[in-house]
């Protein structure tokens, strides 16, 4: 670890325990949220935060995710710095709302702890909720393990608050695996957070400056929709810069560098694993096994998938021979996961470019062990070696037939 | 409570050339509303014709800060705002006083409004909120809602050969908000403009949440002439369709109490949407709507203890 530029304590403590500490840290104006497993001990110790009196955010307990959302969309219009956490089905309640929270460039930031979609209903991890709400115009962060997800929560308000991007962020981290499980990790002083996302004050808000009125959230017909679109595009495809920006200023802060992805001894690998989440872990270990039995593998974790990093992943996989990307989702009907997909789109222009697998594990928290991972290494070396061609269909990892 | 002639010279905060209809009753019920406010005032609206035709971009005739959501989240929406009125100014960033509202049709506010709307009433939030009632969803295409009458031809609940209009009875919406125990709840008409602007006053007053279901007719959806509004609204009251009364800390008072009601089809027959029910042996559907209201008057004549 670089020399840390603050002092910082280790704690013990869950990844939702750890954002509710980074949501108490920053002290929000408004919170509106709902519980929902697995996100609830967020909601839970926020709650804790407010009835002590640690914070003094304005916290509204909803009486939906929808609404949750919709509180959030009027709180930060109104000029407040608004939080909110959900999972799952809440996310999907709250799915109407998460385009116009974009549309109308709002920064909110959302916990979203990362669980299957029904149905049939379950409670365990996957990446569905936030991979169906991919394409609504937020930032979405990935973090693997309780450090990355208190760092991320920190990152996102400066991230989503900055001018030139004022858009809302998505914070991901793995539902139980993440969220529940204790991990150790290193906090920050509240004044050294407090000074980092500093004050917010936006331009336009419907309370600052009442004699001046402002309009939200108008009618926009043909004449005008489109253009809001393209506003939303620009806002999103610029913010890589600022999102780079926020992550090097906070590795300042707190000796932790991230970029929009981690490579991992992707140097001189001739195969790959892309993953997200908490399955990095497992990737890293079963990797430094088979370098040690001389297969040359690395790993790619991707951190930023919203605004997906096409040219960066393009470039820094352009030279492995064969790349295998685990989704924790199915896009069904299409390809293969999302992340695949998007790789592989991503990859279809440059010169040189790596035979592509795509995989899907892990639905509804279905357990991913490394021999899971050594499936996909091995079937990516027998690519490499010519034994076999590179397979179209999606592989479906782990699943009893 | 001003005079006619002090609120002539308040300024308008909806201002004119918007889109409504001629004779819409919404526009008037959100003016005389906003008359009753004495504080800076941000408003919100549910989707629907006030919003569309009061903001198409680039324009807006709101004069006040505004914001609109969705369709079924004006209440929500307004609720978080007034969650980061009290923290921005707990935290000393803003200091001037202000007063919300947001404003829905009865189809964002009776049907699928009623849920955001129970849970801002519920959690008390220091907000107004008005309904204006033109008994369908009017910006559609005149569909049935919740709060269409029984008998009313909307276009999903036509008048046909075996079907004579809505076959249900409206959803009292005013006394389901009344049931959450709020400071404030009232039902207002437009065409009674002084009760109106009074209570909009007290709602805006009170500390705490406040509901308005306002009378205000559409004479697209009604099949009314646009010079009528008024003056069906008024009958309305006077037949006991829309009785007039507020609920103000748990008491219940009557504020329009006519000798005799008129009946109802004064109401019904003017109106387009009800013709039907005017054609021979369609007499028992008329019967049924004047006794829904004679039970409905009775009930809330008692409650309002009002012999």
């Amino acid at each position: 670890m670089a020399k840390t530029a603050t002092k910082q304590k280790i704690v013990a403590m869950t990844g939702n325990a750890g954002c509710a500490l980074a949501m108490k840290q920053i002290n929000p104006d408004v919170v509106a949220a709902y519980p929902i497993t697995p996100q609830t001990t967020i909601v839970e110790e926020f709650a804790n935060y407010v009835a002590n009196g640690v914070v003094d955010t304005e916290y509204i307990n909803v009486e939906s995710e929808h609404s949750a959302m919709s509180a959030c969309i009027g709180a930060s219009a109104a000029g407040a710095r608004v939080m909110t956490s959900t999972s799952s089905q809440g996310l999907a309640l709250m799915w109407e709302e998460l385009s116009i929270a974009s549309s109308l460039r709002l920064p909110i930031v959302m916990q979203t702890v990362n669980r299957a979609l029904s149905g049939p209903i379950n409670i365990h991890c996957d990446h569905s909720d936030s991979m169906g709400a991919r394409d609504m115009g937020w930032i979405h962060l990935f973090a693997e393990t309780a450090q990355e997800a208190y760092d991320n929560t920190i990152m996102a308000i400066k991230i989503a608050e900055h001018k030139d991007v004022r858009l809302p962020v998505m914070s991901m981290h793995d539902g139980f695996i993440t969220s529940h499980a204790i991990d150790r990790f290193e906090v920050l002083d509240d004044a050294d957070v407090k000074k980092f996302v500093g004050n917010y004050m936006p331009k336009h808000s419907l309370l600052y400056n009442p004699n001046e009125p402002v309009t939200f959230g108008p009618f926009a017909m043909p004449a005008f929709y489109y253009e809001q679109r393209k506003q939303l595009r620009v806002a999103i495809d610029g913010s890589k810069d600022i999102v780079m920006k926020v992550t090097d200023d906070f590795a300042k802060l707190s000796g932790r560098q991230y970029g929009l992805f981690e490579e991992y001894r992707l140097d001189d690998a001739d195969v790959a694993v892309v993953v997200l989440g908490s399955t990095a872990g497992t990737t890293r270990y079963v990797i430094d096994a088979m370098r040690a039995q001389g297969v040359k593998v690395g790993m790619l974790k991707l951190r930023v998938f919203r605004p997906f990093p096409a040219e960066e992943i393009a470039q820094a996989l352009s030279k492995i021979k064969a790349v295998g990307v685990m989704d924790r989702s199915d896009t069904v009907g299409t390809l293969g996961g999302p992340v695949y997909v998007e790789i592989k789109a991503a990859l279809y222009n440059s010169k040189q470019r790596p035979a592509m697998q795509g995989y899907v594990y892990g639905l509804g928290g279905r357990d991913t062990g490394p021999d899971q991972i050594e499936t996909v290494i091995g079937d990516l070396v027998k690519v490499v070696k010519g034994e076999q061609s590179p397979r179209e269909a999606v592989t479906l990892l782990g699943v009893k037939e | 409570m001003a005079t006619i002639k002090e609120l002539s010279r308040k300024p308008e905060l909806l201002t004119g050339g918007h889109r409504l209809c001629a004779g819409c009753g919404a526009s008037i019920a959100v003016r005389q509303v906003l008359l009753g406010a004495n504080d800076q005032v941000i408003a919100g609206s549910a989707t629907g014709c006030l919003e569309v035709s009061t903001t198409p971009y680039p324009f807006s005739a709101w004069k006040i800060p505004f914001i609109h959501n969705a369709f079924e989240n004006s209440a929500a929406t307004i609720s978080g705002v007034e969650a980061a009125y009290n923290a921005l100014k707990r935290r000393g960033k803003i200091e001037k006083k202000m007063k919300f509202v947001a404003f829905g049709g009865d189809g964002g506010t009776y049907d699928i409004g009623l849920q955001s709307l129970s849970g801002a009433m519920e959690r008390g939030h220091d907000m107004v909120y008005v309904c204006y009632d033109n008994g369908a969803y009017m910006n559609t295409g005149i569909q049935r809602s919740g709060s269409t009458p029984f008998g009313a031809a909307t276009t999903t609940s036509p008048a046909g050969k075996v079907r004579p209009g809505k076959p249900q009875q409206r959803k009292d919406l005013t006394q389901i908000i009344a049931a959450h125990n709020i400071p404030y709840v009232a039902q207002a008409s437009i065409s009674h403009w002084k009760d109106l602007v009074k209570k909009a006053e007290k709602a805006f007053s009170v500390e705490g949440p406040a509901f308005l279901n306002v009378m205000a007719p559409c004479p697209r959806g009604w099949r009314t002439p646009n010079e009528i509004t008024i003056e069906i609204s008024k009958i309305s009251v006077q037949t006991g369709f829309w009785p007039l009364y507020e609920v103000e800390d748990g008491e219940w008072k009557l504020n329009f109490k006519p000798k005799e009601l008129k009946p109802i089809t004064d109401f019904l027959k003017p109106q387009g949407r009800f013709r039907h029910l005017f054609k021979p042996g369609n007499e028992h559907l008329l019967e049924t709507a004047q006794a829904e209201i004679d039970k409905n008057w009775s009930w809330l004549k008692k409650r309002c203890g009002v012999e």
